[in-house]
């Protein structure tokens, strides 16, 4: 066992590091800090990862990939994280992307992967239900089968950004009087189609970044559908687990981690000596830090499993779990750390053209909307109660 | 030993109920909140209710009542989520005039805060301060017989709808020092206060307020000069002890809202309320809310005895707890639903969580505690 980067991996290192230093687009990085990002900003860089040939490392070489391996896929996110930019949005790459190209037909992902890949075609997902949050299997959105087309009918919620889709990918039942989990298809959704309607949901932070998707008698031809009809469940399940070993985020914490230690050192303590001289608030850095080092040592060691061939299991769930409890810590931290200047509200501020200038820290502007924001992690994907109850199920075998 | 509200403090709690129920419920308080002077109307209710009164002397149009007064209208008020500055005009403003006000001036300020003409907002933290009272570097210099104010207050809640601002400055000594510090209660008005303001995260508002050579009059003063320090500190417990009970309310709150949420919502062909884990979660909700409650009510009734400081830290040391654990249960129990701005809950967690930043977080309080502790060792 060795942890080092051999000599080749140190030179993958620096070549994505120059990479993302002169192609990141620059403007990006500042309307981030503006919240103020609009639907060309969150694909700038996808669009240039995938003329690059970049946008999709995990997938396998044939369809796109890079075939990079375990390590070098480990490089890549932590160099992204460190320049903070913004990768492309898991919707296609990682959800829709490996569906099709492990359960579609030939015509299929010849017809949807290149447009998931050029980031030309935005994804996304109509999974959730009002009615079918932790017991997904539950959807009523009902899909009828006439001729060459099903007409489907339903809501689905918290369809994140799909203000901006093209094309969503749906769970729509297609059989009533079996097993619920044995009644439900995948289909692929023209998002322009007629019937479909997407109202935006309004978060906490005053975002708007999810939708309630309508579908009122929306026409899909038959040849959208991936897997057989009613094996809907199996690229679902699929698909979570796949949603899952992406989401524990260690090498952005790790990033977060560096900038809550530059706001520490920027606050003063209520002594005058820098916060990050503060025991207290060191102690809770600290915590957190060896919080992180152990899920990064686990999440390499379910990678390393998964190189062997086993594939993403019911460990992603601990990943889920871990990562999003460490990424609502940090908000929580950073929120603390700035102190009174969490207060104010400036949603999208300074806006363009006014001579405005900003209250307290820019850190500061995006603290507490973030913290309140960032409770949905630990409920997105399958909540972590869900969670739990897969690895007693599955791992502990209770 | 008896744990019973008097009868005129069970009526303040459903005046205030009563009103809450018909003028103040999430939707007509949200289209206040969208309104330029919204407030106004909700600002004269609250005097006519008599809550401004409530706390004050008789001598100066005021009701008598105490600090357990003002926890009644708090805990009602956490519950209501009343974005109004009562804490900022009632337990600050007119609590540094009862204080260390001159008679002269608590007859000029006291009934007109009674009467709901007069707002106050506490100009007191400082850009770099954070939660640390001595910490001023904003100045009074002496001039002639009055003063020259300088320098530029931060996240000043209720600074938008406040006429008049009791504002900390040095007239003597260094950043850091206890001595030399003093208050000043001044027209918002006087020439050379400018204001910035802006919402806060919990539907509040707030200013930074700048001042460039105000010129004060001695009548602005407020106690002995240099000598502010105390006072302050004993403005800022009674105004924590305030916050914590309308803490209490938005604890309470969260947690009934979540507790009919998990009645109701199903999934795998029950409510949710019937997993075990979720009634665990709502037991220890409950738990920490009424340690809440104890911890609130503690610090209330100690306000006027010698052990004040400790206890109103050690509440807000159990309230910074509750926030999170209560807070963050009732969105996590309330799934997806509960991260949108059209649901209640989410809104109580917000205030909670600012209250904790307000006056010095968890982290604060329990340093201080231990501090007092260890001095009267």
């Amino acid at each position: 066992m060795n942890l080092d980067f051999s000599p080749e991996e140190l030179a993958f290192r620096d070549e994505v590091r120059a990479f993302i230093k002169d192609n990141y687009p620059a403007g990006v990085r500042e309307k981030i800090n503006r919240d103020a990002l609009a639907k060309e900003d969150y694909l700038a860089w996808h669009k240039i990862l995938g003329k690059k040939g970049w946008s999709a490392p995990a997938w396998p070489k044939e369809y796109g990939g890079t075939g990079w391996t375990a390590t070098q896929r480990y490089i890549w996110l932590e160099e992204n994280a460190r320049g903070e930019t913004i990768p492309p949005l898991p919707f296609g790459v990682s959800m829709v992307g490996p569906v099709i190209y492990t359960f579609g037909t030939p015509e299929q992902k010849q017809r949807f992967l290149p447009g998931i890949l050029s980031g030309d075609v935005w994804w996304c997902q109509g999974y959730s239900e009002p009615g079918a949050g932790s017991d997904l299997a539950s959807l009523k959105t009902r899909a009828v089968r006439e001729g060459d087309h099903y007409i489907v009918n339903g809501q689905k919620t918290w369809t994140t950004l799909a203000q901006f889709a093209d094309w969503g990918f749906f769970l729509v039942r297609t059989d009533p009087n079996v097993k619920q989990q044995e009644g439900i298809s995948f289909l692929l959704i023209d998002m322009k189609s007629p019937g479909v309607t997407v109202k935006p949901i309004i978060m906490l932070d005053g975002g708007h970044e999810v939708n309630d998707v309508f579908l009122d008698n929306v026409k899909v031809p038959v040849e959208n559908r991936i897997y057989e009809e009613n094996k809907g469940w199996t690229c679902a399940k699929f698909l979570l687990a796949h949603e899952r070993s992406g989401i524990a985020g260690v090498a952005r914490s790790k990033r977060q981690v560096e900038k809550l230690k530059a706001i520490a050192k920027a606050e003063r303590a209520d002594d005058g000596r820098p916060l990050i001289e503060d025991e207290d608030f060191t102690r809770k850095i600290a915590e957190l830090e060896i919080d992180l080092s152990a899920l990064e040592m686990t999440e390499l060691r379910v990678l390393a499993n998964e190189q062997a061939g086993k594939g993403p299991g019911v460990e992603s769930s601990l990943l889920k779990i871990k990562g999003t409890e460490i990424q609502q810590r940090l908000t929580e931290l950073t929120m603390e750390a700035v102190g009174n200047y969490a207060a104010p509200y400036f949603r999208g501020f300074p806006a363009q053209g006014t001579n405005d200038f900003p209250i307290g820290p820019d850190y500061a502007h995006q603290a507490a909307p973030t913290y309140f924001n960032w409770r949905k992690a630990s409920i997105y994907g399958g909540s972590n109660e869900i969670q739990r109850n897969i690895i007693a199920k599955m791992v502990l075998g209770l | 030993m008896n744990f019973d509200f008097s009868e005129e403090q069970n009526l303040i709690r459903d005046s205030i109920a009563k009103w809450a129920a018909a003028e103040y419920d999430f939707d007509k308080r949200r289209a206040a909140l969208k309104a330029p002077d919204g407030w106004r109307k909700n600002w004269a209710t609250i005097a006519e209710l008599g809550l401004l009164a409530a706390p004050l002397p008789e001598a100066h149009g005021g009701l008598g009542g105490g600090p357990l007064d003002v926890f009644v209208v708090m805990e009602e008020v956490g519950k209501a989520l009343v974005v109004e500055p009562y804490v900022q005009t009632v337990v600050l403003g007119a609590g540094a005039l009862k204080l260390a006000g001159s008679e002269a001036q608590q007859s000029e300020h006291l009934p007109a805060i009674a009467s709901g003409e007069r707002i106050v907002a506490f100009a007191q933290a400082e850009p770099k301060s954070r939660w640390a009272l001595n910490d001023v570097s904003t100045t009074a210099k002496k001039d002639g017989a009055g003063y020259v104010l300088n320098g530029q207050k931060s996240v000043v809640i209720g600074g938008p709808q406040a006429d008049h601002l009791l504002v900390s400055a040095r007239t003597g000594g260094a950043e850091r020092d206890a001595k030399g510090i003093s208050l000043f209660l001044i027209p918002k008005s006087l020439s050379g206060v400018s204001t910035r303001d802006y919402p806060t995260v919990d539907d509040f508002s707030a200013s930074e307020i700048y001042f460039e050579n105000v010129a004060l009059g001695r009548e602005h003063l407020i106690g002995a000069e240099g000598e502010a320090l105390s006072t302050i500190e004993q403005i800022v417990d009674e105004a924590n002890a305030a916050l914590c009970a309308e803490a209490v309310g938005t604890l309470r709150l969260q947690h009934s809202l979540t507790l009919e949420y998990t009645r109701t919502r199903k999934q795998f062909g029950r409510a949710i309320g019937e997993f075990q884990v979720i009634q665990h979660r709502l037991v220890d909700m409950f738990m920490e809310v009424e340690q809440s409650m104890s911890m609130a009510l503690l610090a209330t009734l100690k306000l006027d005895t010698p052990e004040r400081a400790k206890h109103v830290s050690a509440a807000k040391v159990q309230i910074g707890k509750a926030v999170r654990f209560v807070g963050q249960s009732a969105i996590q129990l309330h799934g997806g639903m509960g991260v949108t701005d059209e649901m209640r809950v989410g809104h109580y967690f917000k205030r909670a969580t600012m209250i904790d930043a307000q006056f010095g977080n968890a982290d604060h309080h329990l340093k201080r505690y231990m501090a007092l502790s260890r001095q009267a060792a």
